[in-house]
């Protein structure tokens, strides 16, 4: 038992702790800070096995961003967590046998103890892992990578037009509008002839 | 790398994420209601797929996995986006996310 094999164990186990308390906790908040803790615990698996790139890159997209979001939208949105939590009690027999169930039937083929004889070899020697990654990725994988690029343009998008709202009531500023204005469209000179006042009728007193 | 000695194998990465995978299948079971935690299982799950995927590709010394554990982290963001505005733009007309009560369809 070495000290990678140890640290492997413990970031497992936190892993897995942190999962079950992602489908248990009753706060959605505290859900998703379990969460975080699960991809980071899992980011620490991927680098102690060697594979440094992608451990960094969960930690940043998914710690970074997308559980930021989520924990944006958890806290933006007023929830009512006890009707939600309902039926919890009731499932849980059925959902604990499913999970072991499946769990046992896993591990039985994978067949762990024959699978963990031979560690993993070590990495190409010389190359680091983002740099073999790298030429894999923009000589094989090219045009996948471009599409993904376009996914997520799409995604960007689709995210901005499903949450846009037009509210009726609201004033906006017209930018276009306002960079395209002129001098002319604002003051409008009107041409008129000089008119002398009526002079005031003769023969009375003007009453201050 | 000289970290790993006698270290960390195959059995172990793919044992870690059947369990993620059981206990993310068990949330979807349990949770039902709740659509936050219904995506966060799913997240949980696509976690337990790219470990796999990790641990095949530095058990054969092949790119291509870890590759495919890139394209999916970028999918899963999108994924991620595009649920979460669906979900912000449903509570704003039903003012509530409970899934047993999302039956407009009738279906």
């Amino acid at each position: 038992m070495d000290f990678v094999k140890i640290a492997f164990l413990a970031f497992a186990a936190m892993a897995t702790m942190a999962a079950l308390g992602v489908i248990t906790v009753r706060n959605p908040v505290h859900s998703a800070l379990c969460l975080v803790l699960t991809f980071f615990s899992v980011a620490c698996t991927w680098i102690i096995s060697g594979a440094e790139f992608l451990g960094i890159a969960l930690v940043l997209v998914y710690v970074g961003a997308v559980m930021v979001l989520f924990l944006f939208v958890v806290m933006m949105l007023d929830l009512d967590v006890a009707p939600l939590r309902e039926g919890f009690v009731r499932y849980l027999p059925l959902g604990l046998v499913v999970a072991v169930v499946m769990l046992a039937e896993m591990l039985t083929l994978i067949g762990v103890r024959a699978a963990s004889a031979t560690p993993f070899a070590d990495n190409v020697a010389d190359v680091p892992n983002t740099t073999w990654l790298a030429r894999a990725l923009f000589t094989d994988f090219m045009l996948p990578f471009e599409v993904a690029a376009v996914i997520l343009t799409i995604a960007v998008i689709a995210a901005v037009m499903l949450t846009l709202r037009r509210r009726p009531g609201a004033r906006h500023q017209n930018p276009s509008e306002q960079a395209r204005v002129r001098a002319a469209d604002r003051i409008r000179m009107v041409k008129m002839d000089a008119v002398k006042p009526q002079a005031p009728a003769t023969g009375e007193e003007v009453q201050p | 790398m000289t970290l790993l000695g006698e270290g960390v194998a195959l059995g172990h990465y793919l044992a870690l994420g059947a369990a993620l995978f059981c206990i993310s299948v068990a949330g979807i079971v349990l949770n039902r209601k709740n659509v936050i935690i219904l995506l966060m299982s799913i997240e949980l799950m696509l976690l337990a797929v790219n470990i796999n995927f990790v641990a095949f590709s530095r058990q054969f010394g092949d790119p291509a996995g870890q590759v495919f554990v890139f394209f999916i982290l970028t999918v899963a963001a999108a994924e991620a986006a595009i649920g979460l505005a669906i979900l912000v733009t449903l509570f704003r007309n039903r003012r509530t996310i409970n899934v047993t009560q999302i039956d407009s369809l009738k279906g």
